[in-house]
């Protein structure tokens, strides 16, 4: 066994047997995100490299600890990318990280979330030992998806210690183009043209403006401008950096609550209080508020979806939506499965486990 | 054949059975006479029989949650089954126990064009959901070859793909909500109308679990345009290994085909008298190559292929000139399998997934396996996703012929899972991979899906004889293997 896997292993060993809590950390670029912090960090970034990148595969293997500037780099000399386009606050977001956290970017609504991409993952669970799921190809059904379980997961399960991704070819041209319009006028456009065969890739509506970005073959593209009108977006590039990586301006002052909606993209706009910014068609919306968290609640489960408090605020609310009681008892089996002693990250995603 | 158990209950314990699922249904959703539950002994595997102690029909999810409380409390074991097309024997009955049947849940519940959604009970056929959107522009991407038959209740357990699922994804890419029913007989929801749902991602762990964590009661699935445009190409080769390198040469010309696959000789001159979709039989391999979008997007992205397909070798390349020439085109591939039946009295049907790159090597040593079990092996392969679908040709009635095809069968499976591929793809473990799954996964893997079977499924009663083998069973198949010197078997960590 690899000798920093002997170190995973003895770690954890140890802390299951005392049930100490452990806290999965990469390079950190999101503590801010879920609930508190517990236990001593273990820490993965030295346990990171490229495992296994073939580009005619569409398929990239690397280690957890690896970071997303070296993963970007590998990909762009091959033309593809990580289609969900995940924040890589600084290149320096690990691969692990990104899966446990789940989050994906702008691209999400027209290729798919995280979850949609991993293929296979390794992982220690809380007795040391070292499970393989899913694999290096594309279509597998041999044994349960365990392997996109663990996207979203917070590193509850146990620690992700190697990931396989699918990859995608990126776009051969791209434009983004921008619409005044309200928010009702933006949603109803954004659903229309989801029900029309065009190659949309991203979409923001903030102040009154909608940009849409097309991605694809050259014909598609150009043939979309001509039905679509509005006007050209100049340094179109940065402008969906910034919402990926979460600097645009919207994201600079989230004191006073950040909430994510994830609403049926048909939902009506949301009334509550706040500045808001929304994404992937109408099914993200994110909302800055000081309104309290039983009112977003019972508004975002109203309009079919649910929220979380993404980035400041009040976390004793709880950061993640509350679960139906049946869904939770599942969970907790699932925590009692893969750690049993309850020591990865515990109370990180809901306080009992 | 493999008849699993004769009859494995009293004529006392099934009147217990009968009696108490009466109480809940309606009597003609109960069936229990021989002559009644025959055509439920088997599914797509029909070499695998087993005639089941009961079957029920019921009409709605309160009917299906108290079947299952009823066999809770009797601790019968449920099989959910839906068109039962099913290839790994998923839906095959448990002798002493209940086939729940999703025959009557069959109603397109809501179809919204403006969300481009659709809310359908389990047991809709996968062809009806396009067929009803159609009228607004939109299809259920997912297509496998059987769509005309198989139920979504069906392709959710299977995790189910088609040709088109490299572009548009498999069925856990395209489902967004699910409706299931527990073994306590509660009623749960995975995923929602939004794109996430808050904690762990069930929904995903769900699909492909093979009808072993819940039954199934309403699925909302996602419905896309449908492109203007599709063409696909034709292009021949003399030799599976230019074949199998045109394949990788497309991808890395950084195309992402609507759909991508390829068939040996053996496989285009099984299907060309039977369909007449003008394949050239003398070639080592056939590709189909397929663009959708807008015209002037299929324009440009065909002639790009035709050219990579040129530079990597192709001996003749077709385009297909209208739709009903692409559907000709097409004809082939989609019948491979009918047309197996066509040419053998039986054939046995592999689902194995390799790392593409492995193909020539996989191919080779298939073609020497022919030799070793003397059966005729035909092969089609999802092309652009490393899926392979070895048909291994025989005749059940012929003495050593079914036995001799089910070692072929694994040791294909295993061979795949050798050069970094897994056992199925698509299809599902069911009953007749299981031996497999000792090869693929430790004990501690194994561990961790009862571990998750158990997390849904309290009771352990839902189809628990399938897809995940016990170490015993493992214990026996190993001993099996070595035994017959075949295997590096090795049940221990794979660290
Ligand atoms: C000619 C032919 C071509 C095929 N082509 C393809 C292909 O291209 N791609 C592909 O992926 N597959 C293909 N298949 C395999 C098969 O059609 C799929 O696996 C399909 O999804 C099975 O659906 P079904 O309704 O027939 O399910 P069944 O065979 O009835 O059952 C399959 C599994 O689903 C479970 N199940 C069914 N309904 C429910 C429910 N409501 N809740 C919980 N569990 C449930 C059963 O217990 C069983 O484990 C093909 C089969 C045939 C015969």
């Amino acid at each position: 066994m690899d000798q920093k896997l002997q170190a995973f292993r003895e770690t954890v060993v140890a802390a299951s047997a005392a049930k100490q809590p452990l806290r999965i950390r990469g390079n950190g670029t999101k503590d801010w995100y879920g609930q508190a912090l517990e236990g001593d960090v273990l820490d993965t970034t030295a346990y990171s490299g490229i495992v296994a990148y073939d580009p005619t595969e569409l398929v990239i293997t690397a280690r957890a600890g690896s970071t997303l500037r070296e993963i970007g780099r590998v990909l762009s000399e091959k033309n593809q990318m990580l289609a969900f386009e995940p924040p890589r606050f600084d290149g320096l977001a690990t691969l692990g990280g990104i899966v446990a956290a789940g989050l994906s970017g702008p691209r999400r609504q027209a290729v798919g979330a995280v979850r949609d991409f991993v293929l296979g993952a390794v992982l220690m669970d809380g007795k040391g030992d070292v499970l393989n799921f899913g694999g290096q190809v594309m279509k597998n059904v041999a044994g349960y998806d365990v392997s996109r379980l663990l996207a979203g997961s917070m590193g509850t399960l146990g620690l992700i210690l190697e990931v396989s991704v699918k990859v995608l070819p990126r776009p051969v041209a791209q434009h983004t183009l921008q619409f005044s319009l309200s928010e009702a006028e933006a949603l109803r456009q954004l659903n229309v043209w989801g029900g029309q065969p065009l190659p949309i890739s991203a979409s923001c509506w903030h102040r009154g403006e909608l940009m849409v970005r097309l991605s694809g073959a050259r014909a598609a593209v150009d043939a979309a401008i001509a039905r679509m009108g509005g006007q050209t977006l100049a340094y179109a590039d940065a402008y969906w950096d910034a919402l990926r990586e979460q600097t645009h301006d919207f994201f600079a002052e989230t004191a006073q609550g950040l909430w994510r909606l994830s609403l049926p993209s048909v939902a009506a706009a949301i009334t509550l209080p706040g500045e808001q910014l929304i994404e992937w068609g109408g099914a993200q919306r994110w909302l800055k508020t000081g309104a309290d968290a039983a009112t977003i609640r019972a508004a975002a489960v109203q309009a079919g979806g649910h929220a979380t408090l993404f980035r400041g605020g009040d976390k004793s609310v709880g950061v993640f939506h509350p679960l139906q009681p049946a869904v939770a008892r599942i969970h907790r089996h699932l925590k009692n499965t893969f750690d049993p002693a309850g020591i990865f990250n515990r109370g990180r995603m809901y306080p009992d486990f | 054949m493999n008849t699993l158990t004769e009859v494995a209950f009293t004529p006392a314990r099934q009147r217990e059975v009968v009696d108490a699922l009466r109480a809940v249904l309606p009597s003609s959703s109960v069936l229990f006479n021989q002559e009644d539950t025959r055509p439920y002994e088997c599914d797509g595997l029909s070499a695998y029989r087993q005639l089941p102690m009961v079957v029920v029909l019921p009409e709605n999810e309160t009917q299906v949650a108290a079947v299952l409380k009823v066999c809770r409390r009797l601790a019968v074991q449920i099989v959910p089954r839906g068109a039962g097309t099913g290839l790994s024997g998923g839906a095959t009955p448990i002798a002493d126990g209940v086939v729940l049947s999703t025959a009557r849940l069959n109603k397109i519940v809501r179809l919204d064009p403006y969300a481009r959604t659709a809310v359908v009970q389990p047991g809709v056929r996968n062809l009806a959901i396009s067929e009803a959107a159609h009228a607004h522009g939109l299809y259920y991407a997912p297509d496998p070859s059987s769509q005309i038959a198989c139920s979504i209740g069906g392709n959710i357990a299977e995790n189910s793909g088609g040709v088109h699922c490299l572009k548009y994804g498999l069925t856990v890419h395209n489902v967004l909500r699910v409706r299931m029913v527990t073994i306590e007989g509660e009623v749960v929801e995975l995923g929602n109308e939004g794109l996430d749902a808050p904690g762990l991602d069930l929904l995903a762990v769900f699909i492909g679990s093979e009808g072993m964590l819940g039954v199934v009661t309403e699925v909302t699935v996602k419905l896309v345009p449908k492109p203007q445009a599709a063409r696909v190409i034709m292009a021949s080769f003399d030799d599976v290994v230019k074949g199998g390198n045109a394949v990788a040469n497309v991808i890395a010309a950084g195309i992402i085909p609507a759909g991508l696959e390829m068939m040996d000789k053996t496989s285009s001159r099984m299907v060309e008298p039977f369909v007449k979709a003008g394949y050239d039989t003398d070639a080592e391999a056939i590709l189909l190559c397929e663009s959708d979008g807008t015209p002037e997007e299929v324009e440009e992205e065909i002639a790009h292929m035709s050219e990579v397909l040129r530079i990597s070798g192709a001996t003749a390349i077709a385009v297909s000139r209208d739709e009903a020439e692409r559907l000709k085109f097409w004809s082939g591939r989609k019948n491979a399998f009918p047309a197996a039946g066509r040419i053998s009295p039986d054939y046995y049907c592999m689902d194995g997934t390799i790392p593409r790159k492995h193909l020539a090597k996989v191919l080779l040593d298939i073609a020497a396996m022919e030799k070793t079990y003397q059966l005729r092996c035909a092969n089609v392969f999802h092309a652009g996703d490393g899926n392979l679908h070895p048909l291994i040709l025989f005749d059940a009635n012929a003495s050593g012929e079914f036995d001799r095809a089910e070692k072929f069968g694994a040791a294909i499976l295993e061979l795949c899972v050798e050069v970094g591929g897994t056992i199925t793809g698509e299809h599902g473990v069911g009953i007749e991979k299981i031996n497999s799954m000792c090869v693929q996964f430790s004990p501690e893997e194994r561990e961790a899906f009862f571990g998750v079977k158990r997390s849904f499924d309290t009771a352990f009663l839902l189809n628990s004889d399938k897809a995940i083998p016990t170490l015993h069973r493992c214990a026996e198949y190993g001993k099996m293997h070595v035994r017959a010197g075949q295997l590096k078997f090795a049940d221990l960590p794979r660290f």
